[in-house]
Order: structure tokens, then sequence, then C-alpha cells
């Protein structure tokens, strides 16, 4: 690797929570996620946007509900005995945000290990750069490191 | 003990004993013989120069001794309390504050020159006996120096003799509730009337055989009184009798002389026996000194402490909500019966929970004496400021975020509004003017108004000024209403000159956007000659919504119910769309938006769709519905900010089965989604 290009952020000992979402593994830094539910019933929103369409209310608060497989051009899906809302806070325009996060499955909170992120390839996906921060070995896969802030807003 | 500073104490007590100073002098400004208020006044000063002392504020300590020192004069009656003297006390106030905040930073000249002043005002009284503002039949210099209590001798309020008619209760009427009512009012003390009560063989259970005699010792008004039996007016016959044990001499102008006006017919009316001139109508301050002084223990409380409470109970209404209905499916009586209970519980501690927020706008209100009082000063127009309503009370958010908004319509109510002493003359007016602000419940709203009785808005002017600054374009046609609006510009004035006070232009704009973000709106009257009314429209709290839960496809909805003016049923032929979308009601040509169009509902409309009639300011409009499922009263939830971009809604609220159900923005749905055919028939209008 050259260093001609922005640098990564190092992501050893990250603890990441491992949630699967559409086709792909994503790795949600744990210190965002602050707990994990059950699916609950969700009102939709006339008029606001497709990844952000309907709220549930969390502990007696109204949060968005995201599903991002929108962003990521996946088709929806009905929900599943594994579907589950992770509860992250997010910083929007310098204010903490809750949205609860539609995940087909959640794995693991586990630890990453320095040296095995990658930069996103510049051919061979339809995904937009700036949504993913790097990709990450994980055994076997490929995990996606998102830039949650960016996708949401 | 724990670590609460001791000086910090002393800056909060002080702070209250300096507001009360303030008001008390004001009021003498208003009242230079009223010799409770220089005892008060006294009183005051008196406490903060001893704590000062004690808690080291030395300079304090020993400036009030000598501000206390020349007003001993005043309280022994040798010095009359003249306006002058109101003022540099005033000032000596502003100083002594200064030196409890800052006692280093201070300089002691201006306490020296303050106390010159003060001591030339009463020593110069003192010496020549030339008083000049004095038409003070002051008492004896040696007057008991502690006055009478003023609090117990002063009572009014009505004797109100209640008899129903014995078939009230298989009406359904609820006589005890009705006396709750009227306990709600003031402190009552009930009696009841047991004379035509049978023995017990010949007691019709059914047959409401006692009536009460009801004293209730507050002064509210008759209507307030007849308005609790507002839905048994047949049934019941009321004798209202008013009392007034001792009418103080009420202060001259205060009480305008018109006879108690002629009561309904239902109503049997008593001819006061006390003076008849004296009108049942509540004496605001009087009425406001009262509570002062009757003694309350209270209990200081962080605001965020309260506004946590509020969040916590919201979220218990929420689950208990959901408790009952899962009791509701339970066969288990047991379960039913804490349901039940923890159901009125909750329901209780919400209503604890938000009188507790309930703040008297008159906290408010009194802040802007001071600010009369300096302003008519600096401008040289002699003002008199009235105030009503200050028991009106308001979520206490709203009140802190209501003082800015006033503060520049007082401002401009003077500067701008009221005329020149000479002016007024030419016109036949009296030299002094008159700000009024009041506060009144309007249904499930406050409306606080401004009124000045100056030389009203001068539509053309602000017309030129508009179009001088491109706000519109020559030749346009407007109302005067429209033409108004203008001054909710940013930057807008048409003050010729910029002075200290008003004139910049910026005031009215951020009022409009401080009056909009808390709900409410704001209504502009004039009358040329004679005045301009500011008034602001607002929902009793912020937290809370009384709102109308509706049915749109499968999404639920709330409605705020301040906006609804009525529900119809669609009639059939507007069923399928016909190409004009209006309703005729009594006449009147509706048009109406249909809201599964809008929010894109899914599935089929119900054969009976209702149109509930909203109205924004003069503009009404219909919204199609699918079912009206009926009130509902909840915490309002603020949307994220990731929703920022959906303007329909204002806020969510959470059903009793937990899901989240939307507030509708009905000013934004009016202005937002005109259809062409509603601007058309505007225009045509």
């Amino acid at each position: 690797m050259t260093g001609s290009v922005e640098t990564l952020e190092p992501i050893a000992g990250l603890q990441v929570v491992m949630v699967r979402i559409g086709s792909e593994t994503f790795a949600l830094d744990a210190g965002m996620v602050r707990e994990i539910i059950d699916p609950i019933p969700a009102t939709r929103v006339a008029g606001a946007r497709a990844h952000l369409n309907r709220i549930v209310n969390v502990r007696g608060n109204v949060v968005p509900l995201a599903d991002i497989r929108e962003r990521f051009g996946m088709r929806p899906e009905a929900a599943t005995q594994d579907t589950r809302f992770v509860v992250i806070e997010v910083e929007i325009e310098g204010d903490p945000v809750v949205v609860a996060l539609v995940a087909d499955k959640v794995f693991e909170v586990t630890e990453l290990q320095a040296g095995t992120e990658q930069r996103m390839p510049k051919v061979g996906t339809a995904w937009r750069p700036e949504f993913i921060k790097s990709i990450v070995k994980f055994g076997d896969e490929f995990v996606i490191l998102p830039d949650v802030e960016r996708i949401l807003n | 003990m724990t670590t609460l500073d001791p000086v910090a104490v002393f800056r909060t007590e002080a702070d209250e004993l300096l507001e009360t100073l303030e008001t008390t002098l004001l009021d003498l400004g208003e009242k230079p013989q009223d010799r409770a208020l220089i005892d008060t006044a006294f009183r005051a000063l008196h406490t903060i120069k001893g704590s000062g002392a004690m808690f080291g504020f030395e300079r304090v300590a020993a400036f009030t001794h000598d501000f206390e020192t020349a007003f001993d004069l005043v309280r022994q009656g040798r010095v009359p309390a003249s306006l002058d003297l109101v003022n540099v006390a005033l000032s000596a106030k502003d100083y002594i504050r200064l030196l409890i905040e800052d006692p280093d930073g201070t300089e002691p000249v201006f306490g020296e020159a303050i106390l010159d002043e003060l001591g030339r005002l009463v020593g110069g009284a003192k010496d020549g006996g030339k008083a000049s503002v004095a038409p003070a039949p002051s008492p004896a210099p040696a007057a008991p120096v502690a006055a009478p209590a003023p609090a117990l001798s002063e009572e009014t309020g009505w004797r109100i003799g209640i008899a129903f008619a014995p078939e009230v209760l298989r009406n359904g009427t609820n006589p005890l509730a009705l006396l709750d009512d009227l306990r709600d009012l003031g402190p009552c003390t009930v009696v009841p009337r047991l004379d035509a009560l049978p023995g017990l063989d010949a007691l019709d259970p059914e047959a409401l055989a006692i009536g009460w005699d009801v004293t209730l010792r507050k002064a509210v008004s008759r209507e307030a009184i007849e308005d609790v039996f507002l839905f048994s007016q047949d049934e019941v016959t009321l004798t209202l009798t008013p009392f007034d044990a001792e009418a103080e001499a009420p202060p001259k102008a205060e009480i305008p002389a018109e006879a108690p006006v002629a009561a309904p017919v239902s109503v049997v009316a008593v001819v006061p026996p006390t003076p008849p001139k004296a009108p049942p109508a509540p004496e605001p301050r009087a009425v406001a000194r009262r509570t002062e002084e009757r003694p309350t223990s209270t209990v200081r409380v962080e605001a965020e402490r309260l506004d946590e409470l509020m969040d916590r109970v919201g979220e218990l209404v929420i689950a208990q909500a959901r408790l009952s209905q899962l009791a509701g499916l339970h066969s288990d009586g047991g379960i039913k019966t804490i349901s039940e209970e923890i159901e009125r519980l909750s329901a209780r501690l919400r209503d604890t929970t938000m009188s507790i927020r309930m703040v008297p706008i008159g906290t408010l209100f009194g802040r802007f004496r001071r600010l009369v009082h300096d302003l008519s000063r600096d401008l040289g127009k002699p003002v008199e400021f009235v105030t009503d309503g200050e028991d009106t009370e308001l979520d206490k958010t709203m009140i802190e975020r209501l003082a800015d908004p006033l503060v520049h319509l007082i401002r401009n109510a003077i500067d701008h509004g009221i005329e020149d002493p000479a002016r007024r003359a030419e016109n036949g007016k009296g030299a002094t003017g008159r700000i009024t602000l009041t506060a009144e419940h309007a249904g499930a709203q406050v409306m606080v108004s401004v009124r000045d009785d100056g030389a009203g808005l001068d539509a053309a002017r602000i017309r030129a000024k508009a179009e001088e600054k491109g706000l519109c374009a020559p030749g346009t046609v407007l109302s005067d209403q429209q033409v108004y609006q203008f001054l909710f510009a940013p930057g807008f004035s048409t003050a010729a000159t910029i002075s200290a006070l008003s004139g910049r232009g910026v005031g009215m704009d951020v009022v409009k956007k401080t009056i909009e973000g808390l709900r409410g709106t704001i209504d502009l009257t004039t009358v040329p000659g004679a005045g301009t009314t500011v008034a602001l429209r607002l929902p009793l709290t912020l937290a809370i919504i009384e709102g109308l839960l509706i049915r749109v496809g499968e999404g639920r909805y709330v409605v705020p119910l301040s906006a609804v003016e009525e529900c119809v049923e669609l009639p059939e032929g507007d069923r399928a769309g016909r190409g004009r979308d209006f309703l005729n009601i009594r006449g009147a040509l509706v048009p109406f938006l249909r809201l599964r169009s809008l929010f894109s509902a899914e599935g089929e409309p119900d054969p009976h769709q209702k149109v509930i009639i909203v109205s924004v300011g003069e503009t009404r409009i219909g919204l199609v519905v699918d079912q009206i499922i009926g009130n509902h009263q909840t915490v309002i939830k603020s949307l994220s900010k990731l929703h920022a971009d959906v303007a329909t809604f204002s806020g969510a609220s959470i059903l009793g089965d937990g899901t989240a159900a939307l507030i509708i923005d009905i000013g934004q749905l009016v202005m937002g989604n005109r259809p062409d055919s509603l601007q058309e028939f505007q225009e045509v209008a």
C-alpha cells in the first residue's frame, strides 16, 4: 500500500457487533450500539426518504427505523425469526440521534485484528464509496465497516 | 450539613427579596399612601441587610443599612413616597443586586451617588416640609409599625344555594362531581340542606332530596360559577349572593362602575346585600396579593428534574395502557382490578405532574412592570401598565420562552404605538398612555395579548416601506391584514430613526419565529387612532397534546384538537373524486384534502369516510379520513432530526398498544398542500 491516498482509520482492537443485512455482513462499532431488541410494530411515515420511512417506539422515545438495504441496492425482505432491531446512537450534524437499524441477523460482539482492513476497491461494486469506511477480513469472510452517519443522512 | 454553599443560598434568597422589593416599590409608585407596601419594602431591606452581614457581604450590608435609614423616614410617615423617591429606590435596589453579584467589581461611587440623591430627597422634605408630590394624608408619625394583616379581613366570594330537581339523578347528573368542580374554583365550605330529607321508609334512592349551601371564598366571576352548572341548567335552581366583607377602598380608576349583568333566565339572581356598585368581578391584583401572603411551603427543584419526571410519567402512562390492554384479554379478575387501580393512579400522577409544571403567568407579567416603568421614564411618555389574568396557568417552558417575545411587543407598543403626550393631546386623548397585558384561557389554548391605546398601525406607511424593500410589487392588491404581515418580515422597520429601544427592524420576525416554535399563532388588529392589539394564541403546554385520533388506511394519526372545528360525513357524491373537492358547510364552500392519497395509503377506503373540518387562521379546509377513533391525550414526542425533511408531521405520540402515531401539522398541510382550486377560490372570494 502506498501513502498516496487517505489513510485508513486504525481498527486494531475495535469492538464490533457483527450483523447480517441483506446479503452482506456488517461490523458495527460496538460503541454506538445501545441495545438489540426484537422487532416491534412500526409506523409508516408518509413523505420520508425510503430508507427512513418508518418509526418505532423504543422505551418511550419515537425513533426512526432505518432499513439500509435500499442504500446498498438490495431488495427489501420480510422479517424472519432472526430479524432484530439494533438501536444505535449516531452523531448527525453535531447532535446525537438514536436510530433503530433493521438487521436480518445479529451474530456476535468481537474484536477486530490489526492489519486486516482494506480499502474499498474502486471497481467491482455499485456501492457508493462514501458509505463504507473500510472492508475487513474476518475469518474467511469480508465484512463491511459502514459509515453509518453518511448512510443515514 | 451537606455541601450547600451558603453564599449561593444567600444569593438565591436575596434574589427573591430583591424581586419582592422591586414589585413593592413599583406598587408604591402607584399608591404612595399604602402603608402595607412601605412595610413590605422595609422588611425586605432589613432581611437583605441582616443576611448580607451574616454571609460576609459587608458592602451590601453597609449600603443597605444607609438605604434603610433613609427609607425609615418614609416608613415613619415623615416623608411621602414620591415618584422620585421610588425611582431612586429602584436604582438603589439595582445597585444592591450588583453588589451581591460582583462584590469587588462594583464601583462604590454609584452607591454614594444613589445615597446622596436619596438623602437629598428625604432630607429636603424633612427640613423644609414642602412635600412637593404629597397629597398624602400621611398618618401620624407614630403610626403602629406593624400594619394590620390585610389578608384576613378582605374576604370576597359567593354564597351559593343549590337546589336540584329531585329527578336529577335519573338524568345522570352527579351533584357531587359538580361540588368538586366548585371546589376547583376556590376554597369552599359546603353545608347540606337536610330539611327536605324524608324518613328512611319514604326515601327514594333515585330522587335527590338534599340541596347544598356553598360558601366560596374567592372572587370569581358569576359566569365561572354558572359554567359549572352549564349542563344541568334546567335541573337546578342556583342562588348566587356575592359577599364582600369590608370592601376595602379600591384604588380609584381600577373598578369600572358597571352594574352586575342580568343573570340568565334559569338562574335566580339575588341582589347583593353589600354595596350594589361593587361588581362581583375579581380584582386581580388583590387576589394575587392574597395568594402571595398566604404562607405556603415551597421546594425549589431544578427544572431538568421536572422534565425528567414528565418523561418518566409519559413512559408510565404508555406502559399502563399496554397493561390494561393485556388485562382486558385476561379473565382473571385480580389482574383486572390491579390494572384498573394502576390506570387510575397513573392518570392522577400525570395530572399532578402536569400541574407541577404549570406556573401562573403572573410571574412573567411582574417582570414587565419594571420594563414599562423604565421605558416610560426614558421616552418621556407617561404610561399606565394594566395586567389582567395573572393567575392563568401555562407550562413553565412556555412561560420562559414567552419572555423575549413579550419584551419586544411591549417595547414596540410603547416606542411606536403610544404617541408622545403632545400628540395625544392633539388627538383628544389623555396624556397617559395605557398598555394592557392580558392572559386568558380560550378553549384548549391560552391567549396572551398586548394592547396599546396609541395611534394604531399605518397601513399606507407599511406598504410604502414594503415596496421600497421589494417585498411586494407596487400596485398589488392587498388587504390591510396582508399588509400588516410585512411587519414580521426580517429586517422590516418603519421607524424613521433608530432609537436605543426599537426601530432596527429586528424583533417582530423573532417574535413570530418564537411563537410559531411554540405551536402558537399571532393576530394583529389595529384601529387607526385608537391603538393596536397583538394577540398570541398558545397551546397550554408543549408536552401534552389534546388530539383527535383518526385512521387513514392502516395508519393512525393525531389531529390537534385545537384546530378541529367539526366533523361531518363525506357526502355520497363526493366519495369518488368528481373533479371538485369541496363541500358545502352551511352555505360556505370548504375545500377538502383526501388524506388517503396524500399519505398514499394502501387498501380499500372505508365506505363511510368522514371529513374533519380544521381551521388555520381564516382558512378552513376539510380532511377526509377513513375513521374517527376518538379523543386522545398524550405526551408529544418530537420527530428525529433525520426526519427534518418530513414537513407534514409535527411530532409523534405513543398509543395504548405501544405503537407510534404521527401528529399532523395542520398549518403545514393547509399552506403546503394548497390545491390550485383552493387558491383560486380564495382569490375570487
